[in-house]
């Protein structure tokens, strides 16, 4: 064999660094905060951005692990349910004299079970995808909580429990630090780990994974057990910040979440995008709603802002591969 | 030019896939009524050139020419209505619906006026074909229900329906036993003498000597030539084919058989395969072989933890070993070299230090964290020992052509202590400059003490490779070969004779 | 979600034969009917005995007439199951069409009913065009186009009503006929019904765009290489989807003499339940009107059985889901059970 070298440096290119994705996404943001600030001349006021971040981050700790299943080539909209379950659970405990610190535990092991459920079922049934499996579980999940709690509202929670939605860390919001926390560990799962490795393989090639030695069915059921436990923390800081819960909670949230994800770049079909583009696009779709509701745009509008984006950042990619795919054909 | 004795006239195809030439200016005339073989190794872009008449790829440069009239398939639907059709290698079918609705699926028959399909008209000829073709089953039976040689009639039959004139056949026999295989070059005479020319692709030179009068060579996406089957010799033949003559290919080094390694013991797995025995030592190269669909792949897999076996006993380094994953079977010294690299074998999208590195993460975790520099490092240096050509290991997998691909694969088989290498199809699609480079890292590594298991339907590379040959048919072991008896007549002979009282055939009629 | 390049084909390595297996299959698929039908008759007797007003003329109309809707809404999902997709925005353009259908007939109360049912359709259509050109060029995946078009299409209802609703007193009697007037004695929303049970399963039995929809769910490669433009039969199918709900929305609106923003939420899961109820296949190319007019009845029996034997409508959820994940499960492990099936047969 004739010996030859081969690099092992990655050569810089600027172009190549600027070209990406998340930048455009900075850029994005930058134009909603000139625009807001526009509308409003308190915007940048810095108590103003701190309450209106607080005012969209509780979905934003589901959007992390959500990252995960779609860079895998999944998907999982039950996650709304496992809000909406796990919140009533925990509040229909505690209204029945348990203690709020139970109540708590409780309902983030209810969450991760639900996620493991979902995971289990899916790979022990590959026949089924991910759609049908969560779909399924979605519809469940949501029962469990109208059956617990019917049509009735539960509330009045110690005032510890409401500091996690409301309350200060000196004068940064509690609720941003535990995101903060949270996005740090995830994304260093997802960049910096073995296992965030194997999760990039699972969705370019799960075939080549497993007979590469990745165990993909037990990470898959890790990721939608964290996805579980994430919904659980989202219902955590939304049921402290609505002050009570009901069955209907978190409606639609799956919505977001996956556009937030899709916006953030990471492909739908596995394999590609990065943490930091996910995070992007939460302060994107936050601030956007904000200014939005600045000049007076109805839920009902922004329901359709919130579709078309989901659409047009699916769209894009597609489309730009789509003319890459016409030369080969 | 208008009369002509060519049905068919290619000249000058060219058909380029990013990052491959996947033909390079190829050029094919079939007569009225012969039987012309096309013969090239796995890779050799045969399967590309049957795309190209049939309409499924446009070439890029290159005429097409039907009859003497220049033709420009734009699609499928175009090369059907001008009388071509083909038999794919791997069966093309609706598993879901029945055998008629397979063999008219695009071109039923319909009401003239009302456009309603005519089933009952269908059925009846479905079953007139199925029975001119000597197939007992019925044609509202659903597809999957069948077996490859039953789909392989039901593909022959749709080919007839639609009164094709010009039929190929890709590798029509490769799945199929002698006596299969008796009665499909007895269906392709019969379709020659009712006027029908065929192309038929195979590597396997029996089918050629039987059946051909002419015969065109490809290699590497390259046109060689083509001759008069009672023209060109043997020897010269391979030549043609694999660019080198065949002693100089196989770098066969003598190694020392060590301690056995790896025994297994009457395993089986309901459907695929049963009462598999055979051991294997170090330093040793096993081949096993058999035609395609024999069950080899599937016994390697219940080997490596892709499966389980359902029966019998593997041993492993002297202890029992039932592998639940491949992961547990690469910690314990077994690794597996999948038959399909671009789907089982790496991920295309990542460079290839990545693909290098993935079954061995661990190695370079520390409290969690992965560490880059390490990595890299490993995963140059493996890169060099297999001698991938490529600028840097960040290199996309997609960028190489399929012999650089195969021996990252085998960098990924390095990065692990492991005791056993199962190697499927190697050098399947690979060019002969790689392949020959292949062999060398599978003797290499034999000499390093591996026992390796070699699973090939490669004549050549049984003969030129093993120490000792397993040879399989419809699922069990037919024959174990030392390297004195092995004979590529006492191969085939194993691999294929079924004149047995079970035969397929025989138990279709009996059904 | 990349089921579409990798669903193997059965068999593919079967080594002996097994002409059986074909008729196994078949009689299993009639079986499984055969099971849904003798299921829903155990039902009713079931309910019969708690609650002795259920088998009664007046009630089994009822019924019929509250699954008509429904199981409209069953076949055109139906065709997008086969095609290995799902639509989830049904409800959403149900409510979008309605809607639309009952602000028009408020302002002209003259228009003709006929009028007002093409508006809804007209409308339905083009909701499931745009819809089906995002599956089929555009290449979004099922799941995520029509999640993103089912909250565009719900937010234009509520822009469209400008968050009133459209009630009883506002719409002229003509309209309400349509879903309370019948013909030849039966009431015309199962006049529909029928209608397009008939027509699709002319359709889907006789002709070839229909035999080519499951062709395309079968094996999508092998259809590009027959010559079949995959595309156009997936526009095709989320076309007829969007068509259908434009219809069923009209209905809905008819029937209920009430148009709100709301109007059908989730129903796109009880669809979903009746076709996978009945058969219908999630991995593709399998699926029979008989199949998903069974599913419907089934889902239609338990929605009118359940308030008559006193069970909370707060079960209604849970027990739907559940129904989902039983049907979908026992699919799956039949499925499993005949691919073992035809493994033992084969001789080795």
């Amino acid at each position: 064999m004739e010996p030859r070298t081969i690099a092992n440096e990655k050569p810089f290119s600027l172009k190549g660094y600027f070209l990406q994705w998340e930048w455009l996404l900075v850029v994005l943001l930058l134009a909603i905060f000139v625009m807001n600030a526009n509308l409003s001349e308190y915007f940048l006021d810095y108590n103003n951005l701190r309450d209106a971040t607080m005012g969209f981050l509780d979905k934003a700790f589901i959007v992390l692990p959500m990252v995960f299943i779609i860079m895998m080539g999944e998907i999982d909209i039950s996650v709304a349910s496992i809000v909406a379950l796990t919140s009533v659970i925990m509040a229909d405990l505690y209204s029945r004299g348990m203690p709020m610190e139970f109540a708590v535990v409780i309902c983030l092991v209810v969450g991760a079970v639900c996620g493991w459920i979902n995971g289990m079922l899916i790979v022990k049934f590959k026949e089924l995808s991910s759609v049908i499996v969560t779909l399924s579980t979605m519809i469940i999940y949501r029962g469990i909580a109208y059956i617990l709690l019917e049509d009735q509202a539960v509330g009045k929670f110690p005032s510890w429990f409401k500091f996690m939605g409301w309350g200060y860390v000196g004068t940064i919001p509690f609720i941003l630090v535990a995101f903060v926390i949270f996005a740090a560990g995830f994304g260093f799962l997802l960049h910096k780990t073995a296992f965030g490795r194997r999760v990039y393989s699972i969705g370019n090639n799960a075939t080549a994974s497993h007979y590469s030695g990745v165990d993909v069915d037990r990470i898959k059921v890790w990721v939608f057990t964290l996805a579980g436990l994430m919904s659980a923390v989202t219902a955590l800081f939304l049921t402290s910040r609505m002050g009570s819960t009901r069955p209907n909670i978190a409606n639609g949230y799956e919505l977001e979440v996956i556009a937030m994800v899709v916006l953030g770049g990471i492909s739908t079909s596995g394999g590609k995008g990065r943490m930091i583009g996910a995070i992007l696009a939460i302060f994107l779709i936050g601030f956007l709603r904000y200014g939005l509701g600045l000049v007076n745009v109805t839920a009902q509008t922004l329901l359709i802002i919130l579709g078309l984006l989901l659409i047009f950042s699916v769209a894009i990619p597609q489309l730009k591969r789509r003319k890459g795919a016409a030369r080969r054909l | 030019m208008a009369e002509t004795d060519y049905v068919l006239e290619l000249k000058g195809i060219s058909k380029i896939f990013p990052g491959i030439k996947a033909l390079d200016n190829v050029y094919f005339r079939l007569k009225r009524g012969e039987i012309h073989a096309l013969m090239g190794e796995n890779g050799a872009g045969k399967s590309t050139f049957i795309k190209v008449i049939t309409g499924v790829y446009t070439p890029d440069e290159g005429e097409i020419y039907l009859n003497g009239t220049k033709v420009d398939f734009r699609n499928p639907t175009d090369a059907k209505k001008m009388g071509i059709a083909a038999i794919y290698q791997h069966v093309t079918c609706y598993p879901d619906l029945s055998v008629t609705e397979n063999i008219f699926m695009g071109h039923e028959k319909v009401e003239k006026g009302t456009r309603r399909i005519r089933w009952k008209e269908m059925h009846e000829e479905a079953a007139r074909l199925l029975n001119e073709l000597g197939a007992t089953f019925s044609p509202k039976t659903l597809m999957g229900a069948l077996s490859v040689a039953e789909q392989q009639i039901v593909e022959i039959a749709k080919a007839l329906s639609t009164n094709a004139k010009i039929i190929i056949m890709d590798e029509p026999t490769a799945a199929l036993s002698k006596t299969e295989s008796e009665e499909l070059y007895r269906i392709a005479e019969r379709l020659r003498d009712n006027g029908a020319s065929i192309i038929f692709i195979s590597h396997r030179f029996e089918d050629m000597y039987r059946l051909a009068t002419q015969v065109t060579v490809f290699r590497d996406s390259k046109y060689i030539g083509t001759w008069n089957v009672n023209e060109i010799s043997n020897p010269d033949l391979i030549v043609a084919m694999v660019g080198r003559e065949i002693s100089q290919l196989f770098p066969k080094k003598e190694t020392t058989v060590g301690e056995e390694v790896l025994r297994v013991e009457g395993i089986g797995k309901t459907g695929y395969f049963a009462d598999v025995s055979f051991q294997l030592r170090r330093g040793e190269i096993l081949g096993l072989t058999g035609l395609v669909g024999a069950g080899r792949t599937e016994v390697c897999e219940t080997i490596f933890g892709i499966s389980q076996i359902d029966k019998g006993t593997i041993f492993f380094k002297g202890a029992k070993a039932q592998f639940k994953s491949p992961r547990e079977a690469m910690r314990q010294g077994i690794g597996y070299l999948p038959e399909d690299r671009q789907k089982q074998g790496l991920v295309l999208q990542w460079g290839i230090g990545r693909n290098i590195t993935l079954p061995a993460l661990e190695q370079f975790s520390s409290k969690g964290a992965l560490n880059h520099r390490k990595e890299l490092d490993l995963a140059k240096r493996l890169a060099e020992k297999v001698s991938v050509k490529a600028k840097s290991v960040f290199d996309l997998a997609s960028s190489l052509s399929g012999g650089n691909q195969q021996k990252v694969v085998f960098a990924k088989l390095l990065t692990g202590e492991l005791d056993v290498l199962i190697l499927d199809e190697p050098t399947k699609g690979v060019d002969v400059g790689a392949k020959s480079a292949i062999y060398e890292i599978i003797s290499d590594l034999a000499c390093a003490g591996y026992g390796i298991i070699l699973v090939s339907s490669e004549m050549p590379e049984i003969l030129g490779m093993c120490d000792r040959v397993v040879v399989m048919r419809e699922g069990r072991v037919t024959a174990q070969l030392d390297r004195d008896g092995l004979t590529q007549e006492a191969i085939l002979e194993a691999a294929m004779d079924d004149s047995a009282a079970n035969t397929p055939l025989d138990r279709r009629a009996g059904a | 979600m990349k089921t579409v390049t990798t669903q193997a084909v059965p068999n593919k390595s079967s080594v002996g034969s097994g002409t059986a297996g074909g008729s196994i299959s078949a009689s299993f698929s009639k079986f499984r009917e055969l099971g849904l039908l003798a299921f829903i008759v155990i039902l009713s007797i079931g309910v019969q005995i708690r609650n002795h007003s259920f088998l009664t003329l007046e009630n089994l109309n009822d019924i019929a007439t509250n699954t008509a809707i429904l199981s409209i809404l069953a076949v055109g999902m139906m065709l997008v199951i086969i095609t290995r997709g799902i639509d989830l925005s049904i409800g959403a353009t149900l409510a979008l069409s309605g809607m639309s259908a009952a602000q028009m007939v408020s302002h002209y109360p003259g228009l003709h009913p006929l009028a007002a049912i093409a508006i809804g359709v007209g409308i339905g259509l083009a909701c499931g065009m745009l819809l089906g050109v995002l599956v089929a060029w555009v290449n979004i995946l099922p799941i995520i186009a029509t999640l993103g078009m089912m909250n565009v299409f719900r937010g234009m209802t509520y822009q469209v009503s400008g968050g009133k609703w459209v009630s009883a007193h506002q719409m002229p009697e003509s309209f309400k006929q349509i879903a309370t007037g019948s013909m030849f004695g039966v009431n015309n929303l199962i006049v529909i019904a029928l209608l397009i049970y008939l027509v699709s399963y002319y359709f889907i039995n006789y002709t070839k765009t229909g035999r080519r929809i499951y062709a395309v769910g079968s094996n999508p490669d092998s259809a590009k290489i027959s010559g079949i433009h995959n595309e156009k039969i997936l526009w095709l199918v989320y076309t007829i989807m969007g068509g259908l709900s434009g219809l069923a929305g009209v209905l809905w609106v008819s029937k209920y003499a009430s148009a709100q923003g709301d109007t059908a939420v989730g129903y796109e899961l009880s669809v979903i339940a009746a076709c996978v109820l009945g058969g219908v296949s999630i991995a593709g190319g399998v699926g029979k009107i008989s199949g998903i007019i069974l599913g419907s009845v089934l889902l239609g029996i338990l929605n009118n059985a359940l308030p008559m034997i006193n069970v909370s409508p707060f079960w209604q959820t849970f027990i739907q889901g559940a129904i989902i994940v039983t049907a979908v499960l026992i699919n799956a492990l039949v499925k499993r059970g005949i691919d073992r099936n035809n493994l033992m047969r084969r001789k080795i």
